[in-house]
């Protein structure tokens, strides 16, 4: 027996297995597809993380009945925090939905598959590098996909520019009117004081070839996090002037702003 | 195949026997002179395909798969092999004049071009003479002489190893092996010439194969090589999807493609994938860690152990994935891979043991 099926046996609640096991991914004999997800130890973190969900981050969701149960969907929200960890929060969020649980992927920036361990980890939970390409094969497959439009811009600002949207890249939204595919803004919120970033060292993110390098503690803080979901945006498939895209990109980022500002104003506190 | 041909004869000599009190001496004579004549034509009717890379593990599975159908030559730049006495087989430098003489001695109906030596034999300078100009005089020659049905045989390596490839590539996406590395020069520059004849020779009928990881019994390759040994080096850190194809899918995709004759490039590809570090485990290859970053410490540290099974110029290959999609060889062909991972990795474990 292998390590990764003891782990399976030991650590995946029988309840968490069966209700994984109704979520229909295509994967090959060995449980993995082309981008590297790897069903066994998708099973393995969801079990791990569920504690860190529940009870470290004591996640809190509203209108997740919102993302459809099946066919293709974009769930683009606001990226924060230094580490993959609001994309990983919106995956579980999704895969331990009572009705219709999805398996959500995560577009990841391109630097993480040059990370050892952190690159392969991330692909075999469901991360995919972030390449147009694949996103619009995994939107024909009809997958779920986060998407954070605002890349290492969002999830490495420092923490004094906190919930203040940076540039979305346009790509998403071509993608969503080529492939005929509904939008789901998500406003995240508590991952910000996570990891508070004071600034980033940019020569030695340049040495290491890596996008940035925080001054920041070595603790990851367990801030209440909150997942605002908002209700679908369709576009339709038009030719138009990128200006024309750029419209339609700024209308998700003022739902997306919206979506923050009922999280922010819903909470007492960041640990709260 | 001399084996199996062995206890035909004898049952039909003892088939012979048995109705040979019923004729007359010059009706047998007349029925063999017949079988005979009949014989020769059935010989005159097939085809003649030339095979390169006769030596090949592949070629020999693909010999097998056609010498009922067709008359075959089969050819080798680097040794001579047999294969059976109506095979004939020929050790020659495909640069060389006397190549033509195979082409006016033989009437060729078609080529098969196995004949690549692989990235880990050789030097660079010799492969780049086999595998370019060598094929380029190939090619040329299938032109001159008429041929209308050429196969060749690149790998998913032209392709390029990089962090930023997505995954289930198509035949379209650009070739950035040559970029990455200068040792996959050859692989690209073989690739472009067959491009060249195949649009501008259309008659030729140039199908390019571009297969994933081809192993099993008798393959030769880097990765079968690894997944043979009981230690496999694997860079600390990565473990990028793979794809394998048993030698006998492949053979039986070279013969479909012949058969077919259908011009253009394919991806050939399983669907079906599995980490590399996986694979080993299912092999029963212990996994040897070696530091991965920065770049320059691995291929230092394969240099100094010159370790020939896992090349320095192929290390990104063991690092970021490089997924293929076959479909569209697949539609196009009908083909359906039989052998699944596990039964190819089942052939190395045992072998092991």
């Amino acid at each position: 027996m292998s390590l990764k099926s003891f782990l399976k046996d030991t650590i995946v609640p029988k309840e968490l297995d069966e209700q994984l096991n109704k979520i229909n991914k295509p994967v090959g004999t060995l449980g993995y597809d082309p981008w590297g997800f790897n069903t066994d130890t998708n099973k393995i973190v969801l079990a791990l993380f569920s504690g860190i969900y529940n009870k470290y981050f004591r996640v809190e969701t509203t209108g997740i009945e919102h993302v459809p149960d099946t066919g293709p969907v974009l769930i683009v929200g606001n990226h924060s925090g230094q580490l993959p960890i609001d994309g990983t929060l919106i995956a579980y969020a999704l895969a331990s939905r009572k009705k219709s649980p999805r398996l959500p992927r995560a577009m990841i920036e391109r630097f993480f598959p040059t990370v050892p361990f952190l690159g392969n980890f991330l692909n075999q939970i469901g991360a995919v590098l972030g390449d147009p390409l694949n996103c619009a094969r995994m939107l024909e497959n009809g997958e779920a996909i986060v998407v954070f439009p605002e890349g290492i811009r969002g999830s490495g600002k420092l923490y004094k520019d906190r919930y203040q949207l940076q540039r979305f890249g346009n790509g998403f939204v071509h993608l969503a009117m080529k492939h005929n595919t509904p939008i789901i803004p998500v406003g995240v919120v508590g991952c910000e004081e996570t990891i508070p970033a004071l600034a980033n060292i940019k020569p030695l993110a340049k040495l290491l070839n890596v996008p940035y390098v925080p001054i920041a503690l070595p603790i990851i803080f367990p801030a209440k996090v909150r997942l605002n979901f908002g209700k679908p945006i369709y576009f339709k498939n038009e030719d138009l002037t990128e200006e024309q895209v750029t419209r339609r990109v700024e209308k998700v980022k003022s739902a997306i702003n919206d979506l923050i500002s009922k999280g922010l104003n819903e909470r007492q506190g960041i640990f709260e | 195949m001399s084996t199996e041909s062995q206890p035909k004869s004898a049952e039909t000599k003892a088939e012979e026997n048995k109705k040979a009190p019923k004729k007359s001496s010059t009706s047998i004579i007349r029925s063999t002179i017949n079988k005979r004549v009949t014989d020769r034509r059935k010989m005159l009717k097939k085809k003649t395909v030339l095979i390169t890379g006769a030596a090949g593990s592949l070629a020999q599975q693909v010999i097998n798969r056609l010498r009922d159908t067709h008359n075959i030559i089969a050819v080798d730049f680097r040794k001579l092999t047999y294969h059976s006495d109506d095979i004939p087989s020929y050790k020659i430098d495909f640069t060389k004049r006397g190549f033509e003489d195979l082409f006016k001695h033989y009437d060729f109906d078609s080529v098969i071009h196995l004949g690549r030596i692989t990235s880990s034999e050789e030097t660079r300078m010799r492969r780049y003479n086999a595998n370019v100009l060598g094929t380029q005089k190939l090619l040329d020659l299938s032109h001159k002489y008429g041929i209308g049905n050429v196969i060749v045989m690149s790998t998913y390596h032209v392709y390029g190893s990089s962090p930023y490839n997505p995954a289930l590539i198509e035949e379209t996406a650009p070739l950035k092996a040559a970029e990455l590395t200068m040792d996959l020069v050859d692989s690209v520059e073989l690739e472009n010439l067959a491009n060249i004849y195949l649009w501008r020779y259309p008659d030729l009928n140039i199908t390019i194969l571009r297969p994933c990881n081809i192993v099993g019994p008798g393959v030769r390759n880097t990765i079968s090589s690894l997944l043979s040994s009981k230690f496999a080096p694997v860079l600390m850190g990565f473990s990028p999807i793979m794809q394998f194809i048993h030698i006998d899918d492949m053979a039986d995709a070279v013969s479909l493609a012949h058969k077919e004759c259908r011009r253009g490039v394919y991806n050939v590809a399983t669907s079906d994938w599995v980490a590399y570090q996986e694979s080993l485990e299912y092999c029963g290859c212990t996994a040897i860690p070696i530091p991965s970053i920065p770049p320059i410490l691995p291929r230092t540290i394969i240099g100094l152990l010159n370790l020939k099974m896992f090349p320095s110029y192929l290390v990104n290959y063991f690092k970021y994935p490089v997924v293929i999609n076959g479909e569209s060889f697949n539609k196009t062909f009908g083909f359906k891979p039989k052998r699944p991972l596990k039964e190819i990795f089942r052939y190395y474990r045992e072998a092991k043991e």
